[in-house]
């Protein structure tokens, strides 16, 4: 509101550099704002969510600070991307190996309806032994996806079923719970781990 | 180990014999499907999915219409998207026309083989038969290999 405010007292008082703020404000922060995609996800510090991992335990982003961290999100009735995404991750995993012992691995579903604990439990169960599984009430699923200003939204199919369309990009954090970098879909193997052990040192350099 | 099924003369010598005209077939004879697989599935509520390539061998071009196999009731090529804020969707990809000499490649992450309402879990270690219909009235069958649910390719 106040850089409203500011912004608007702008385009009233100065000509055309005014109308340009009042034409930014009006894409970035205004009516004419995209969804709260795209943008960067808070630090882990500043997300309030409660979710139950696929052991049972109560956890919540303030679990996550401490050691470096990778989250995603998904759900386990996906067919192509999910799966693709869980066994790249565990590709990425094994290959880094000690170093990614360290590493805190979370997916969070988008489909609290069908992927109770249990289906989060036998699912990761199927991919690297680090990665939790995460779910809970819609609401709190949802007050997640927007703290990482990622999106998710109901699809139905033919034959009365339904699909997911969701962000797959993975996000990662430092041991402070910054966001680091993030990985998308179709990034290449190349690309994704050095990008994981810039997450892994990033805290040991901020420290000096 | 690359796997490939080859159009046989079979379904034009049962049409002849069932009394009725065989299609001219343009193209789909000279289909080859090589690498397929799929990842197993929990249990029958999940749908599945299965890549290959389809390779056209031929002189004309040919077009992939519908799928079939006794493992699902609802089997549909669909594509998954992502968009430029990294949101995946998916949705049916219709026909798709293979130009001669060219191949098309099912893969994770882009087109698949969804199989919806499976008749029946996909175990690891199994095979299943897939029937590939194209706009010639032409079949091409392949038996998919069945993978670990954390397969990333053909080889495993
Ligand atoms: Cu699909």
């Amino acid at each position: 509101m106040q850089r409203r405010q500011l912004l608007l007292y702008g385009a009233a008082g100065a000509g055309v550099l005014g109308l340009t703020l009042f034409v930014g404000w009006w894409r970035v922060d205004g009516p004419g704002a995209p969804e709260p995609k795209g943008q960067r996800p808070l630090p882990l510090s500043a997300m309030e969510f409660r979710l139950t991992d696929h052991e049972e335990n109560e956890v919540g982003p303030g679990n996550l600070i401490g050691r470096p961290t990778m989250v995603f999100f998904g759900f386990t009735y996906c067919p192509d991307v999910c799966p693709t995404t869980l066994s790249d991750i565990s590709g990425w995993l094994e290959e880094l190996g000690d170093e990614a012992s360290e590493m805190n691995v979370v997916f969070i579903t988008v489909d609290p309806e069908r992927d109770t604990v249990e289906a989060m439990a036998e699912y990761v169960g199927y991919f690297h032994p680090a990665i939790r599984g995460w779910t809970g009430p819609e609401d709190q699923i949802s007050r997640a996806v927007e703290a990482f200003r990622a999106s998710y939204e109901r699809v139905p199919t033919e034959g009365g079923d339904y699909t997911m369309n969701h962000t797959a990009s993975v996000f990662l954090f430092d041991a402070k719970g910054e966001l680091v970098t993030m990985i998308d879909y179709h990034e290449p193997r190349e690309f994704a781990v050095p990008k994981i052990r810039r997450a892994l040192t990033e805290d040991v350099e901020g420290a000096t | 180990m690359v796997k490939k099924l080859r159009y046989t003369n079979a379904l034009a010598v049962l049409l002849t014999v069932a009394g009725l005209s065989a299609p001219a077939l343009a193209g789909s004879e000279d289909v080859v499907v090589e690498n397929a697989w799929s990842r197993a599935s929990i249990g029958v509520n999940r749908p599945g999915a299965a890549y290959m390539t389809v390779r056209n061998t031929g002189e004309d071009a040919v077009t992939l219409t519908g799928l079939a196999t006794p493992l699902a009731m609802m089997p549909e090529i669909h594509e998954s998207k992502t968009n430029s804020v990294g949101v995946s969707s998916m949705a049916p990809a219709g026909e798709i026309t293979i130009e001669p000499g060219q191949s098309v490649a099912l893969e994770p992450g882009g087109l698949h083989a969804m199989l919806m309402k499976l008749q029946e879990p996909m175990t690891e270690g199994e095979n299943f038969p897939l029937t590939l219909t194209f706009s010639d009235g032409g079949k091409v069958t392949v038996e998919v290999p069945i993978l670990g649910i954390a397969a990333r390719g053909p080889e495993g």
